[in-house]
């Protein structure tokens, strides 16, 4: 299996095996991503990170990634004291970028951006989140999540909660699950469905994927419960957003209905959806998920560039 | 004797077997009449062996590769014929390729196709009749094709 050089934008351009490669990699990586262990497999290699959207988890995970591999990072977190503020286009940041590192990690507002990018660099390109669009890495370290936590992902009952229609992480993580053969139940407000395609996509894969508005029904078998955050910024009609703000939310009292080791995941940040008394139960898992993005992250750019060991 | 509804033309493109129905389509594909002064004639519902049929003749005018992917897009069974000196001199069906550059506009307002960037738009084709297409940068399906022709 070969990554060397590659540009990493959409889940659906990897293979199974090359999805148990990464995360296999990943768990290795997990005591040098804890500082544990120290490695310098990456020292040689400067990395640019470009958000031109906020970011916690991504940026900070890639930044410590590529850090706890012994390499350097270049980039901005805010666009605005950039020439973009000028007009410049996105290909010509991308080139200049492509000209000072040797590989870009890209998150953009535009669906497509990373995609353009991939054109016009030279050198690997990883898409970091481009609007409503793809957010591969994301994708990456919730099956690892899940993984390490259930020991294989296929026939696990897996129940996505909240925003479907407009959450990315939703839509590319259902795709991912089914690819593995997961089951799958969909929960959300009406108003907020899994968009048809992903259905289909889910269907292809022999998954026959459960609609329901009923959480407490859907949690009972449910072995994880993924939560999503209901985003403001993608309603288009901020009436339809108050309407469906705050239809689930998930509590202790919630959880008594489901498994003892059901797990509780959330792409994070998270808002109202999960009680922060959720937080102390064995249930909780969305810290250690979003810890998770360093030692995957930490996998996909030492691969990329040629490391496969350490 | 069957009559001809119109007359055999001398040099240019005759555009046969267009879906019926969809010769004014293909009109506003080719941008006609604001890109030719010549004649163009139109012939709509004609009966066929395949049942009906419409026909674009337009004269003094041999449509370019391009030109012909468009047309593929709205009218796939299309056959177009090359005439000079009244004679047919290169007869083809229209073919789409497995992918259109710059002939179509995503209908999503924030792909980065829609942007200021020195791309062409570009478009996978993933069934071609009736058909249908993909957004190589943003991954959307348009459901209007048509809509989608700049």
């Amino acid at each position: 299996m070969d990554f060397l050089g590659r540009d990493v934008i959409s889940i659906k351009e990897l293979s199974k095996d090359e999805i148990t490669s990464i995360l296999s990699f990943a768990k290795k990586m997990v005591p040098y991503a804890k500082g544990e262990q120290q490695t310098t497999i990456l020292q040689d290699k400067v990395l640019s990170v470009l958000f031109f959207e906020p970011s916690t988890r991504t940026r900070l995970s890639f930044e410590s990634a590529m850090n706890r591999l012994g390499g350097r990072v270049i980039g901005f977190a805010d666009p605005s004291g950039t020439s973009q503020k000028k007009g410049e286009s996105l290909a010509d940041t991308i080139r200049m970028a492509d000209s000072y590192s040797d590989a870009i990690v890209l998150r953009h507002p535009q669906e497509g951006a990373a995609r353009l990018s991939a054109e016009f660099a030279t050198h690997p390109v990883i898409n970091a989140g481009d609007g409503a669009g793809q957010h591969p890495t994301q994708t990456l370290l919730d099956l690892f999540t899940i993984k390490t936590e259930k020991k294989k992902i296929e026939g696990q009952n897996v129940v996505l909660l909240g925003d479907l229609k407009y959450g990315r992480t939703a839509h590319s993580l259902a795709y991912a699950l089914a690819f593995f053969g997961a089951n799958l139940t969909f929960v959300s407000p009406e108003s907020l469905r899994m968009p048809k395609e992903v259905v289909s996509e889910c269907k292809e894969f022999g998954v026959e994927p459960v609609n329901t508005s009923h959480l407490d029904k859907a949690i009972k078998e449910a072995d994880v419960l993924y939560v999503t955050r209901i985003q403001k910024e993608r309603f288009p009609d901020p009436e339809e957003y108050n309407k469906v703000m705050g239809s689930y939310r998930v509590t202790c009292e919630l959880l008594k209905n489901g498994k003892e080791d059901l797990i509780v995941m959330h792409p994070l940040p998270r808002v109202t959806e999960i009680d922060p008394e959720v937080d102390a139960t064995p249930h909780a898992l969305y810290f250690k998920q979003a810890f998770n993005g360093v030692p995957v992250r930490m996998a996909l750019l030492a691969l990329i560039f040629g490391r496969k060991t350490l | 004797m069957k009559e001809l509804k119109i007359t055999p033309i001398k040099e240019g493109t005759v555009i046969d077997h267009i879906t019926a129905g969809n010769a004014v389509k293909v009109l506003h594909i080719l941008k006609i009449p604001e890109t030719t002064t010549s004649v163009v004639s139109v012939v709509i519902n004609v009966a066929s062996r395949i049942g009906k049929k419409d026909i674009v003749k337009i004269e003094n005018r041999e449509l370019d590769p391009k030109e012909l992917n468009k047309i593929a897009l709205i009218a796939p069974k299309a056959t177009i014929n090359i005439i000079r000196d009244f004679e047919v001199v290169k007869k083809s069906k229209v073919q789409l390729p497995r992918e259109v550059f710059g002939i179509l506009k995503c209908p999503n307002p924030t792909c980065i196709s829609n942007a200021r960037e020195p791309i062409e738009s570009r478009f996978y084709v993933i069934s071609d009749d009736p058909p249908r297409i993909r957004c190589y940068y943003c991954e959307r399906e348009p459901e209007d094709v048509v809509d989608r022709i700049i």
